[in-house]
Order: structure tokens, then sequence, then C-alpha cells
């Protein structure tokens, strides 16, 4: 696939006996939601932990903008555009809002070695951070410290973090989770025209959200990929079906 | 004005007060106590840098404290026996340059500690950092040339421009000064985009690397600014002493570092300073009650930790806001 700014060729990682990533072929292309479900332990974040990487692959290789990033440690990826948010949220507890939001604008800068000047004095920084904020409706809550947030705005503040970043391609590691319903629709609503921006590789749980937004789906189960396809073409796959969906449905 | 700025002017001012008084009332050992307190604070302010910003444990700090000793010890010997180091080294008493050696030297040596501690975390790094201070000790105790043992002697007290250094007063400002423009420094480093990220380290580390900055890095160049001011404020305090020995390396000397940063408040710019005061007028006040006056400090030390967290600095200005 050429205009694929992501993709992953037969990712294979195993712990012991248990074969985590087997042999994964995904592309991630240009204005595209691409969403990856699973059930728990079908070997989603073990996938996102290397593309990311945080986890070095047995075999095969991560291709990030026509460059392979296999070699390369997580810093070195995130500096080439690949902005991540996590499934549990991890930000600077101790800080701001604002502060957090800074910390990726300064990220995205570089130059993060200087000891003089006012980083919350810097214009530039704080425009991304308080335009980032804007976006996620957390600018109201830019001066409370981070560890105050409730888990609802903790999200959307990985997801500002992440937007500060001017990534090339979004990496979401369930961003809906424990959302609830209007906070899942409201993140719905904005990763829509998100994808405009960068394309998104979504690993999600919030079938909703996954089946509203999705321009393709992967499904991973015991960590091979059984099906890739439109939303309507993985309703209607039965090995799906069986494997997932319809676990779900009898849960 | 916000309750940590007034502190952060306000306890290096009482500092500043006391030695001005003690002159003031010709009470000369009060402004060497007042000297001490200031060289042992920059110690502090050093290791705050690497503690307080980044979350670095080093129980190692001596290791800088005792290299910026032995650099002006080394100096002044040779200046003093015009004996040149090696042949074309010929010494010097000129403090300007023995601080600049001091923090070169505490610096390179905090480079190649750092980076091979850093590769580790938690309780290893505080052990690796132990070790390298341990190391250091054991051989300034075995090496012949400067006392071994016994440590290194100064005559006279190293010459500072166009001020007589002999006079307790002036030793104490200059002394003074230097924690000054360390502590400006200090405070500006933490509201600085360095200091950011490198809080942003202690904090979090996969959110670190998430937004492209490299922890390594940012923790090593804290872990150098730290070790060169310490070996700075370890300049002093041989000059101080007009002596150096194998003690300054010492991993009590670490410990007492630690012990007075976290006295004052770790992660307050002026924590330190409290610190060393409140640790210096214990020292003189509990002598006399008793030899094991330790005691008293280990008593004072589980208090702060157990029910002031922020230190003394932490318990007057509450907690640190950090929107600025």
């Amino acid at each position: 696939m050429t205009d694929a700014i992501l993709s992953t060729r037969s990712l294979s990682k195993s712990f012991g006996a248990l074969q985590a990533s087997d042999s994964v072929s995904l592309d991630l292309r240009a204005g595209e939601i691409h969403a990856l479900i699973g059930p728990n332990g079908a070997g989603k974040s073990t996938l996102i932990a290397q593309i990311s990487g945080a986890l070095r692959p047995d075999s095969g290789s991560v291709i990030f903008d026509g460059q392979d990033v296999t070699p390369l440690p997580t810093v070195a990826r995130a500096r080439l555009g690949l902005g991540r948010t996590f499934q549990i949220s991890a930000l600077a507890m101790e800080f701001t809002v604002l502060q957090n939001a800074v910390l990726g604008a300064l990220g995205q800068r570089g130059r993060a070695f200087r000891v003089l000047g006012k980083v919350m004095r810097d214009k530039a920084l704080l425009e991304s951070a308080e335009s980032a904020l804007q976006e996620v409706g957390l600018s109201e809550f830019r001066n409370t410290v981070t560890a105050e947030l409730s888990h609802g705005q903790r999200r959307q503040l990985e997801v500002a973090v992440a937007l500060t970043l001017k990534p090339k391609v979004f990496l979401m590691d369930e961003p809906m989770a424990g959302l609830g319903a209007e906070g899942s629709q409201r993140l719905t609503g904005f990763l829509d025209g998100l994808r405009h921006r960068a394309p998104i590789l979504l690993v999600e749980h919030d079938m909703d959200a996954v089946f509203a937004l999705a321009d393709r789906i992967s499904v991973l189960v015991y960590g091979r990929i059984i099906a890739t396809g439109t939303a309507d073409e993985i309703r209607a796959n039965a090995e799906v079906r069986q494997a997932y969906l319809g676990e779900e449905d009898a849960a | 004005m916000r309750r940590e700025t007034i502190l952060n002017v306000g306890i290096p001012g009482l500092l500043l007060a006391i030695g001005l008084l003690a002159y003031a009332l010709d009470e000369t050992y009060i402004i060497t106590l007042a000297t001490r307190a200031a060289i042992l604070a920059l110690a502090g302010v050093g290791l705050n840098i690497a503690l307080g910003l980044g979350g670095l444990v080093s129980l190692g700090h001596a290791a800088f404290f005792g290299i910026g000793g032995y650099a002006m010890g080394i100096l002044a010997f040779h200046a003093q026996t015009y004996m040149p180091l090696w042949g074309v080294i010929g010494g010097t008493t000129s403090m300007p340059i023995i601080w600049l050696v001091a923090v070169i030297a505490s610096g390179l040596a905090a480079l190649v500690i750092g980076a091979l501690s850093l590769r580790t975390s938690g309780v290893y790094f505080i052990m690796i950092t132990l070790a390298f201070g341990q190391m250091l000790f054991y051989f300034a105790i075995s090496w012949p040339a400067y006392g071994g043992e016994d440590g290194v002697s100064i005559y006279m007290r190293n010459n500072f421009p166009g001020l007589n250094t002999l006079v307790p007063l002036n030793f104490f400002l200059i002394c003074f000064a230097v924690l000054a423009v360390v502590l400006i420094f200090a405070g500006r480093l933490g509201k600085s985009p360095f200091g950011l990220a490198l809080q942003a380290t202690r904090q979090n580390v996969a959110r670190v690397e998430a937004v492209g900055l490299a922890p390594y890095k940012l923790r090593l160049m804290a872990f150098v600014l730290s070790g060169a001011i310490t070996g700075l404020a370890g300049a002093l305090f041989a000059d101080l002493n007009r002596f150096v020995s194998p003690s300054m390396l010492s991993w009590q000397m670490s410990g007492e570092i630690m012990v007075l940063v976290i006295l004052g408040g770790i992660a307050r710019l002026s924590g330190p300073v409290a610190g060393a005061m409140v640790f210096i007028a214990l020292e003189y006040v509990l002598e006399d009650l008793s030899h094991y006056w330790h005691i008293y400090l280990g008593a004072i030390l589980l208090l702060v930790v157990l029910f002031a967290r922020g230190g003394l600095v932490g318990l007057i200005a509450g907690r640190e806001v950090a929107h600025d």
C-alpha cells in the first residue's frame, strides 16, 4: 500500500509460549480512522507498544512515513510525528493542565535544554497549548492541578497533549475508556473531524464509537488479524461474529 | 506576592542578616557558623536540582563536594609548596580560578557517574551513586600525594580580587554572594523549558518519551548541573576550613547534604537554605547539651518527614502553586 503513512509488516512478538502478535500486518492511510478491535487479551496493547516503540518485535517491521522505524526508540518515533495517547492516563499529575499541554508543545518544538527563559511565559508554546485545550474543551481548567481532574477530564487532556505534538499520525489507545455516554459521544464527534488533520489508529472497546467512526476495522484475536474491512464488512464477517461480536452478544 | 516568593527572599535574607548582626556584635564564631550554613546550603541547592526537580535520589553527592574540596586543596597545595603540578601547572590561590576548576572537575565527574548510574533507577540508582562515592572516598584515603587519610592543610585562605578573605565577614559575604547567584540561577532553571521537562520526568517518564523528549539526557544534564554546584560548595567548604580530607567524600557527608534538603523542603528553592540554617543551629545548640546531638536531629528529621512533607518551607508556604 503506497499511500500508507504507518504500516506494520508481519510483526511477531511472543512472551514465552504466548504468541501476543502473530505476523500482524496492517496499515493506516491518510485521512482515515483505522480501528483495532479484539477481545481482552487479543494482543492490542502489545501491538500498540511495538508501534510506539516501547516493545521490540521478535520479527517484522514498523514502517512510518516511508522509513523503517523498527530499531528506533519511543522518543525518536515521537519526534518523527507519532502522537500517542495512553490507555491509562500518563500525565504529569503535579502539573497544572496547562503545564501538561505546554510540555507537549515543548516536545513538539524541541530545544528542551534551555535553562533560561520562562517556559510558562513562552508565547508560541502557550498558544499551541491553549488552542489544544480549547479544542478538547478543557480551557476553563487550565490552572487546575492534573491530579484533581476527573477521570474523563484526564482522558481529554491526553488527547489535548497529543494535539500539541501536531503529529503525522495519532495512535490512540482506548481514548473513550471510562468516559461515560455523553463524554464518549463528544469525543466521537471530535475524532470524526480530527482524521482530516492526521489519520488515527484507534484501539477502542466502545463499539458504538468504533462503528460510527472507523473507515476500516481490523479485528485482532489471539495475536492474529482475522479480518480487515469496513464496518459493514466486519459486521457481516462470520469469523468475526463468532470470535468476537458473538461473544459480546452472549455476554 | 506569593508566600513562597517571600520565603525565597526572606530565608536567604535572614542568613545575611545573621552574618551582619554577628559582625556588629563582634561574634566571630557566629559569622563562621553563618558561612558554614551558606556553603552547606549551596551544596544542598545543587543536590536539590537532581533530587527535587529530577527526583534523582543521589546518595553520592559527597563525591562532588569532595572533588570540589580537593580541587581547592590540590591547587592551593601546589601554590604553597611552589611545586608545580605534573611539573607544569603552578597551582593557584585565586578563588575564581579554583571555583572554575572545582565546577569543571565535579561537573565532569557527575557526567561520568551520571552517565552510568542513570541507566538504573530506584534503589539501584541510590546504591550505584553511593558506590561511586565510596570509591572516591577510598581512593582519596589511599592516595599519598595529598595526605591520604590525613588530608591537606592550607596555611592561608585563598585570595579574592579586592578583598581580604581572612576577615571572616568578607569570606562570609563571598560565600553568601555565590549562594545568592546560584539561587537565582536555580530559581530560573526550575521555570525554564528544561525545568519543566525535568520535573515531568520525575512524575511520568512515559509521558516525557511520548512527547519526544529523552528522559535520560534530561536527567544527565540535571545531574551534571547538580554535581557542579555541589562541587563549587565543596571548594568553598575547604577554603572555610583551610583543610580538605577524605571525610568530605564520605557517605555521611552525602547524607548530611540530603538531610538538610529534606529538612528545609525538597524541590523548594529556599529549602536547602532553611535546612542548612536549622542544621547548623541545631548542631550549635545541641552539641552543648549532648555529644550525641544527632539523636535529636534524627527525631526532628523524623517529625519533618512524617508531618511536614514539604519540609520547613512547605510548612510555612503550604503546597507549591505550580501555575507560574
